[in-house]
């Protein structure tokens, strides 16, 4: 391919690098920071519902706002917060624990974050034009196909555009994984997160098919009169549940999984020791992939399936507690007679595992068929996944975010504001959901925009909403941390935690765009600290010095996002302006399609960074070493 | 990174041309993947089909009164031998037979092209005797399942028209063929699945 | 130091602060799941704290691993010392994958009993079968039997399971009546089978589960649950009043009724006649609350008519004014209305 070698692009300055970048470690940045700005807006969400509850009869809002409140906070979270975060570490992280140059699709790579971003866009406009979703995040439908939930169609497309980023992001890292490797890293040397972020992958493969299915279903209905869910011209209201939670069920260990890989990451560095059954970790994580895909009608035992479908389901659900709970035993066992220190990050780790804890315990709890008769969405369904997906994803991001921060941006989150913000927010989150557990038990239902008095609940509500302001407290904490870290000028050295095991904290800070100056070669297990032990202070190298192929930067991500966030609100306003809103579609898609044209047209076959600036950037490195 | 590839000693090839690049490999493999995906996706919309067969539709709107097996027949016949040339295609692609390649492409897009227009005449028939996407939930049903489909087969046309064009006096390299043989790998993806539409819409349809 | 022993002090005051949570807890006995007032919720409860106990037996192995691990294992300073890189232990894998299967299987037998008893609705169905219709945001109980429509109150007999079949008119709704059984879905276009039993008279509060809109947190309906001599005569008195209410409809207007009655004929009863388009007003005197959540008083029955949006968002009920219905019929009708019992 030499013939096609061409001279060293111009750098693009300021945001003209971030819109074209292909570069996976701007890409994860863009996808932290979008996570984190939407993780601020369904915290605000958050904290209105809790002031809203924090008594009996409270107007502060109306009970319809109640429920685009509930619906933006909850589809907030999941797709446009935790998801986008976790893919951002992956980006981050998984090319470099691989002893990779970059992801196998870089474009792709762009064009999935561009569309999330735009979908993310697109469904939070709906605050400013009229009304938000207001069907819950489930969206069940008819109530979510009534005329006048015209948030609802922001809600199908958003997250159709969003949807189909993540797809390519899934597929983008499953291809990754499997062939981007350096030399020796086998399969059952890779390290955790990338383990989990494969079958995390594989998941989005697999799961969100059903739901770009339910939204197309949910989207004809709305807008071109199908019948689907229509009772009265023969639809059945039953079958949205059921692309919904086929996809749903799988969802949360989409999240769920990438933050166990996180904290199998960080586990064993501030404990000196490699993690505890490894091997059976990999297959705990395959199998609690796999069992995802056989659950989904717990989320379904009061729609009246049956006493059969019900049993079978039940029986299934609780099977997944056996993997998830050899994963807790095994971390239990990494610290089992470790040497810990902990910094922030650990002490999220280490908090993680109660927490979740309680969580799995509801959960198998609540896969117990007759007894969810009673829990099915009442507060106690609220407390057990909040516990699951803040004290296990949340948690999960906020221990990425301290340990990874140094590795992408060269300096680390300060640990003492950091300790507080950790204990404000684990005090915060148990207090907020503990209570809510007993508020289920006692009878008060989920998505009630308020509650009489005299029904034993103001109390536990009471509690509920302080801690939810705890939280608040501590996110406001962690701002001010990410504000003082970007602005601060202080760069961390190499291996930043002193203990780092795998392939990322071999390079050098900042990681240069071309990753690793030679591919490394990888020869077990936590492949660093194998050298650091024999003595090394880093690893082998599988290739001399050479020229490195980079692919070129592109706007064509970017432009074809826009075009379909143009399309989407297109549709939606045709139903208001007619015509207005057609053309806008149009243009939409059109702009989409000469993109995709004009990428399949033009040959892009990247550029090469000559071996002379190689070695130009390892001497360099070398000497700040030697300081 | 270069791993001994094996070359045609005639042509001078690889002689797997579309997996003897690291990008091709990737995109070999990131294919199979999205067909995994493809394969949910069109196994819910056959769920939802079954799931609203014939619900809601008047009498004589039934599938047993409005499906017919002779149109619908050619057009199988039609995709099936356009999936059996489209193989030719690589077969010709593998040996660097450009020309042949070329035209084993050209008579895929043709029968596709075939395929689609019975679709389009059947879809107009049905809708004139009151089987439309809004008559009933049946028919939402019918025409998302089989124009999901439908609309497969048109990007697939698209697809690999243009890839023709815009390839037409290249030859066959590394770039170039490992697009050559996804875009076949999706249409007998597309072929697949209509086996299943004839099956379960067509055929278990005629059952009363 | 002071730090140290006010956190020491909370620690210990924690579990007794904990206790007295727990203990008012429980919820108020007209609601709460843990406070079961007839059969179905008593299997439940039974079921809920035999998974609660195998999950605490859990939660106190991991606790005190846990515990003993983050006590023993911290690294004191300026120890560099690397430790022991364990792989693995396969003695230990095995028992806490066994382990956790038997314990299952404690579960999921009685889970799988539980589940078809709680489906098992033949026995209920020779008793008394009742149509519960849940409408935007009202419910309906259709005695098909015996001819008799409520709205908001399901009346059933003590000691004997009723059958109930479930169905919605617009969105999707779910019964819920915590001390007596959990939930069922009332589905459009679907029809759902239930039974429902309660030990002793009383009266038992029920909600809607499934969000249905703005005022989803408003459709409270209650059960009460009447001796079965006390039952008979309800229905008895129900059927007398509901025909009495079917020759008002007919007649709209008669020379001895009460200026309230012939507002009432005139413009509630087209509606609210037949209890299906609107919940019957048979026997409304006799409700607790007012539209399902409101104190049952002449003052929020008039604001209720004039302007139903306001306290009840998203209502099908058409507010009236001044032109439709005048002050002073309105309250001739208020008075009319809250006089109509049966009881």
């Amino acid at each position: 391919m030499a013939t096609h070698t061409m001279g060293m692009p111009k750098k693009k300055s300021g945001i003209m690098d971030w819109l074209t970048t292909v570069d996976h470690k701007k890409i994860g940045v863009l996808y932290i920071f979008s996570g984190l700005f939407f993780l601020l807006v369904g915290g605000v969400e958050a904290l209105m519902i809790r002031y809203q509850l924090i008594k009996p009869m409270n107007d502060f809002v109306s009970g319809e706002v109640f429920n685009q409140l509930i619906t933006m906070h909850g589809t907030t979270m999941i797709f446009l917060a935790a998801m986008p975060m976790l893919i951002g570490y992956m980006n981050a992280a998984v090319p470099l624990q691989i002893g990779a140059r970059d992801v196998a699709f870089p474009f792709l790579n762009a064009l999935g974050f561009w569309l999330f971003f735009f979908g993310g866009l697109l469904l939070n406009l709906s605050w400013f034009m009229g009304a938000a979703p207001n069907a819950g995040w489930t969206a069940y439908a008819p109530l979510s196909t009534v005329p006048d939930a015209l948030g609802v169609d922001f809600y199908a497309l958003g997250l159709q555009i969003s949807g189909f980023g993540t797809l390519m992001g899934g597929i983008n890292f499953l291809v990754t994984i499997l062939n981007m490797r350096a030399p020796g890293m086998k399969l059952m040397r890779m390290p955790m997160f990338t383990w989990t972020a494969f079958v995390a992958s594989a998941l989005i493969v697999f799961a969100f098919p059903p739901l770009t299915v339910g939204l197309f279903l949910l989207t004809f209905e709305r807008l071109f009169g199908a019948h689907f869910f229509d009772p009265a011209a023969g639809g059945n209201i039953v079958i949205w549940e059921h692309l919904f939670w086929i996809f749903g069920h799988p969802e949360v260990y989409i999240l769920i999984l990438p933050a166990f890989g996180i904290f199998s990451e960080i586990i064993p560095t501030f404990a000196r020791k490699r993690l505890f059954g490894y091997t059976t970790m990999v297959f705990a994580t395959m199998l609690i992939g796999f069992l995802g895909f056989m659950v989904w009608v717990h989320h379904m035992f009061t729609v009246g399936l049956g006493p059969v479908a019900n049993a079978i389901f039940a029986v299934a659900t609780m099977a997944i507690a056996v993997p998830t709970g050899v994963k807790i035993f095994n971390w239990l066992f990494t610290l089992w007679g470790g040497k810990l220190t902990f910094p922030v990050a650990m002490l999220y780790s280490v908090a993680f595992i109660p927490s979740f804890l309680i969580g799995g315990m509801t959960g198998v709890m609540l896969s117990v068929a007759p007894a969810d008769y009673q829990y099915h969405d009442s507060y106690f369904v609220v407390a057990h996944f909040h516990y699951v997906i803040v004290g296990g994803v949340v948690f999960g991001l906020f221990a990425g975010l301290y340990y990874w921060f140094p590795l992408m941006f060269g300096k680390k989150l300060h640990e003492g504001l950091g300790k507080i913000q950790f204990w404000l927010f684990f005090i915060g989150f148990h207090l907020t959901f503990f209570p809510q557990h007993i508020l289920g038990l006692t009878g008060m239902p989920r998505r009630v925009f308020t509650y009489l008095p005299n029904q034993g609940w103001d109390m536990m509500n009471l509690l509920s909403t302080i801690g939810a302001a705890f939280m608040g407290v501590s996110t406001i904490i962690l701002l001010v941390q990410l504000v003082m870290a970007l602005t601060s000028k202080e760069y961390v050295k190499r291996d930043v935690w002193g203990d780092g095991r795998t392939l990322e904290w071999t390079l050098p800070v900042p990681t240069p765009e071309y990753n690793f100056a030679q591919t490394p070669l990888v020869k077990g297990l936590d492949t660093f600290w194998l050298e650091k032990m024999a003595g090394n202070t880093t690893v082998s190298v599988s290739e001399p010095v050479g020229d490195i192929h980079m692919p070129n930067n592109s706007i064509l991500p970017f432009v074809m996002s826009v075009g379909l966030f143009l399309a989407g609100l297109g549709f939606i306003l045709r139903l208001d302006y007619g015509t207005v809103g057609l053309v806008i579609a149009i243009l939409g898609l059109a702009t989409t399609l000469t993109a995709m044209f004009l990428r399949s047209w033009i040959d892009d076959h990247g550029y090469y960074i000559p071996k002379s600036v190689i070695e130009e950037d390892l001497r360099l490195e070398a000497e700040k070493e030697a300081k | 990174m270069a791993h001994a590839v094996e070359k045609n000693p005639v042509t001078g090839i690889p002689t797997n041309p579309e997996k003897a690049t690291l990008e091709g490999k990737n995109k070999y493999v990131a294919f199979w993947f999205f067909l995994g995906g493809e394969t949910t996706l069109f196994a819910s919309l056959f769920g939802t089909y079954i799931g609203l067969l014939n619900s809601g539709a008047k009498e004589g709107l039934r599938s047993y009164d409005i499906f017919e097996m002779g149109l619908v027949f050619i057009m199988t016949m039609l995709l099936l031998t356009s999936s059996l040339t489209s193989v030719l295609a690589m077969i010709a692609m593998k040996r660097n037979d450009v020309k042949k390649m070329k035209m084993w492409l050209i008579i895929t897009l043709a029968l596709g092209l075939g395929f689609l227009a019975g679709e389009i005449y059947e879809f107009n028939h049905y809708y004139h005797i009151g089987h439309t996407f809004t008559s009933s939930a049946f028919g939402s049903a019918f025409y998302t399942l089989v124009g999901f489909h439908g609309a497969h087969v048109l990007f697939g046309l698209l697809w690999i028209s243009t890839l023709l064009i815009r390839n037409w006096n290249r030859g066959i390299n590394e770039v170039n063929a490992p697009k050559y043989y996804i875009s076949s790998l999706y249409w007998h993806f597309i072929d697949v699945v209509w086996v299943f539409i004839f099956s379960v819409v067509y055929l278990m349809g005629m059952v009363k | 130091m002071v730090v140290k022993k006010t956190g020491k002090m909370l620690f210990r005051l924690l579990p007794i602060g904990l206790m007295a949570l727990l203990l008012s807890g429980c919820g108020i006995p007209e609601l709460s799941a843990l406070q079961p007032r007839g059969e179905g919720a008593e299997i439940q409860l039974e079921i809920i704290k035999l998974s609660l106990w195998v999950m605490l037996f859990v939660l106190a192995i991991v606790t005190v691993i846990y515990v003993y691990v983050l006590m023993k294992f911290r690294r004191k300073k300026g120890d560099n010392e690397v430790p022991k890189q364990v792989e693995g232990s396969h003695t230990l894998e095995m028992i806490w994958t066994v382990i956790p299967i038997l314990l299952l299987v404690v579960l999921a037998v009685p889970t799988i009993k539980a589940t078809v008893e709680l489906a098992d609705a033949k026995e209920a169905k020779k008793n008394e079968v009742i149509n519960v219709t849940a409408n935007l945001y009202w419910w309906e109980f259709d005695y098909p039997d015996k001819g008799v429509t409520t709205g908001q109150e399901l009346v059933i007999p003590v000691g004997k399971k009723v059958a109930l079949n479930l169905t919605s008119k617009d969105v999707i709704h779910s019964f819920w009546v915590p001390v007596l059984s959990g939930k069922t879905d009332n589905n459009p276009g679907l029809e759902n089978e239930m039974w429902l039993h309660a030990k002793e008279a009383g009266t038992y509060y029920g909600k809607c589960a499934e969000l249905c809109g703005p005022s989803h947190a408003l459709m409270d309906f209650k059960v009460i649950a009447l001796e079965q001599a006390d039952y008979d005569k309800w229905l008895e008195d129900m059927k007398a009043a509901k025909e009495a209410e079917t020759k008002q409809l007919d007649a709209k207007n008669e020379k001895n009724w009460s200026k309230g009655e012939q507002v009432y004929a005139q413009n509630c009863l087209s509606c609210h006649g037949g209890g299906k388009v609107a919940p019957s007003l048979t026997n409304f005197g006799d409700r607790g609350n007012l539209a399902g959540y409101l104190k049952h008083d002449k003052k929020n029955l008039e604001d209720w008519i004039r302007d139903p949006q306001k306290l009840k968002q998203g209502t099908k009920m058409p507010g009236f004014n001044e032109s439709q219905i005048s002050d002073e019929d309105l309250s001739e009708l208020a008075d009319y209305l809250l006089d109509k019992k049966i009881q």
